[in-house]
């Protein structure tokens, strides 16, 4: 009798952290979109970079609860570490891939040190700060970075020594989206694992978290390196894809645009930051076909009637006008 | 050396006057206002189209900038920033930041991307060099000095003295306390928020000149604003007074100094010292 109620409870917990039918289904079509629409191959490819992003971003706001305006930081990062790397050391975009990441970890968890303390302001004026520090540096040392004309002249290596990026996209549409695929992967498992728990332990309450003994800003520390190594890959499969990498990786917009990703996905949820860019990218394409100069101004008018109407009642439009 | 620092104290005075109303708005309702820069762009180019279109003259332009926009943060605060207040620190980022973007956009549309110029009246052109050239103060500097260390004194008076002043006091230390002792907390907040905009306002009419007025105003100097902010602590004017003092030296003394630097020592400077006081530089004993 115990062991079956105990086996039940185990499977119940377990359940969030099963892989379902859909989700397969989902993923298979994401796979098959740049083979059955050969002419969006690079919007697919564009899609699937922002997700990683919007993934990244999640997994700091959503899953740990720190607000940050800076999130481009990790982007940028990680993008001119992955040019700089393919143009003077090799164009291998694996290799390079896995260097961007390794270095934007490094600046994830030395970035980390600075989240840990103060209040929200606090928080978002130094991730903000951060960014705004990467893009003085990567505006000023020019010989490194060729300033404000961007990072040119990049070439990358045929993935696996075998596929060559084409014209159309295909490739790097595929390439990236297995990145992502991979991150999700990691991330999916996770964020259901204990430490995973104890992350959003610390995001719900930080004292009653402390007191049950998780050491908070360990923590904190491993979410954000974390976060950073997946911004920092989005990053350099921007960089790869596209052969070029410039200072706008570090604006302030790239922060806000991926911010508005998540929340209209649903932060604290995986597949929000997936849904979310998607939903974005076609938007942005719609909006930006009909007025390219003030797209900005639908943006900021739907982010300001998304927050009036309520982020979590967006979805479900006949809640709208009940209070 | 000696007008780099006068100049550094004008540019400081100045993002005082832009930023105080943010600093007491956070301070009172701890709403995390991105937008604040909106007012300031607004009562900028009003000025402008106050003085190009209708010929008015530049000094009676200043108080028809702080009505206006102080008018308009009060509709605003009514009509949409007051259900912001119980809402999370995320959501206020994301519904002020779209109301910056907005207003960018809509006056990229009506006023053109271009950068404004400012036609000052002549009284207020040139410059005084006295000490052998030491210390050359532009006139206009001067009188943005006067004008804002008056506003100053004048705020610090209504602060300290007033009946308005201690209830402000009183509710930004704990607003639930004072609205027990029958004070009106909501009308002191959109009394302290019309004027705070109004501030603003004043602030951009009077800095379109030295700032720069185009389009992308409000985001390029809610950092700036941000900055006054969170190192001069959310308790006080003297906090956010002093800071706005540090800022404005420390960014025209880099600039002068290290051109190649350019704004990379105020934010190492910001990031630096909010890694060694969290809750800003000059935080009050017993305040919250």
């Amino acid at each position: 009798m115990q062991a079956e109620s105990h086996q039940r409870l185990q499977s119940s917990l377990l359940q969030p952290a099963r892989w379902k039918w859909a989700e397969f289904l989902f993923w298979g079509l994401v796979f098959l979109a740049p083979w059955f629409l050969p002419s969006h191959a690079l919007m697919v490819n564009e899609m699937a970079i922002v997700a990683l992003f919007a993934l990244s971003l999640d997994l700091v706001l959503g899953y740990a609860g720190i607000v940050s305006l800076g999130h481009a930081a990790f982007l940028g990062f990680g993008a001119y570490s992955a040019a700089l790397f393919a143009k003077h050391i090799m164009p291998d975009p694996l290799v390079g891939l896995c260097f961007a990441m390794v270095t934007t970890s490094c600046l994830g968890a030395l970035c980390a040190l600075t989240i840990l303390r103060g209040s929200d302001l606090t928080r978002l004026m130094v991730t903000l700060g951060m960014a705004l520090i990467l893009l003085e540096l990567a505006n000023k040392l020019d010989w490194l970075t060729g300033g404000s004309d961007g990072l040119q002249g990049v070439l990358m290596g045929p993935l696996l020594g075998r596929f060559e990026f084409d014209l159309m996209g295909q490739t790097a549409a595929t390439y990236s989206l297995t990145i992502l695929f991979t991150s999700f992967f990691f991330v999916r498992h996770w964020v259901h694992s204990p430490l995973g728990a104890t992350v959003k332990a610390v995001r719900d309450n930080r004292l009653r978290a402390m007191a049950i003994g998780i050491n908070v800003n360990a923590r904190l520390a491993v979410v954000y390196g974390a976060a950073a190594c997946l911004a920092g890959a989005a990053g350099a499969l921007m960089a790869q894809t596209t052969g070029f990498a410039s200072l706008d990786v570090f604006a302030l917009d790239r922060s806000a645009d991926v911010m508005l990703m998540l929340v209209i996905g649903g932060v604290g949820w995986l597949y929000g930051g997936v849904l979310g860019a998607v939903a974005f990218k076609l938007m942005h394409d719609v909006i930006a076909g009909i007025t390219p100069q003030y797209w900005t101004f639908w943006i900021g008018l739907f982010l300001v009637v998304l927050v009036l109407v309520g982020r979590e009642r967006l979805l479900k439009p006949w809640t709208w006008w009940r209070s | 050396m000696l007008t780099i620092l006068f100049d550094g104290i004008a540019y400081g005075m100045l993002l005082f006057i832009l930023a105080v109303g943010l600093s007491v708005t956070m301070g009172l309702m701890n709403f995390i206002n991105l937008a604040h820069g909106a007012f300031a762009m607004a009562g900028g180019y009003l000025t402008v189209v106050l003085m190009q279109r209708f010929g008015v003259p530049f000094l009676i332009c200043l108080p028809l900038a702080f009505l206006a926009t102080g008018f308009l943060g009060a509709i605003m605060e009514r009509s949409l920033y007051r259900p912001m207040y119980a809402k999370p620190h995320l959501d206020q980022v994301l519904f002020s930041i779209g109301l910056a973007f907005m207003s960018v956009s809509a006056i990229d549309y009506f006023m053109g991307s271009q950068q404004q110029i400012m036609q000052l009246p002549d009284m207020l052109k040139g410059r005084t060099e006295i000490w052998d050239g030491a210390l050359g103060m532009g006139h206009y500097r001067l009188f943005i000095i006067a004008i804002c260390a008056a506003l100053t004194l004048a705020l610090q008076y209504v602060l300290a003295k007033t009946t308005f002043g201690s209830r402000l006091r009183a509710s930004v230390d704990d607003s639930r306390v004072a609205a027990g002792l029958g004070i009106n907390v909501n009308s002191v907040f959109a009394i302290t928020f019309a004027v705070g905009s109004g501030l603003a306002g004043l602030g951009g009419a009077l800095g379109a000149e030295v700032l720069g007025l185009d389009p992308t105003f409000p985001l390029k100097f809610m950092v700036y604003f941000l900055i006054v902010v969170a190192v001069g602590g959310t308790s006080s004017i003297t906090g956010p007074l002093l800071a706005a003092l540090l800022l404005g030296i420390a960014d025209v003394a880099g600039k002068y100094y290290v051109p190649k630097l350019g704004a990379f020592i105020v934010y190492s400077l910001m990031l630096l010292i909010l890694l060694w006081r969290p809750q800003g530089l000059f935080v009050r004993k017993g305040g919250h």
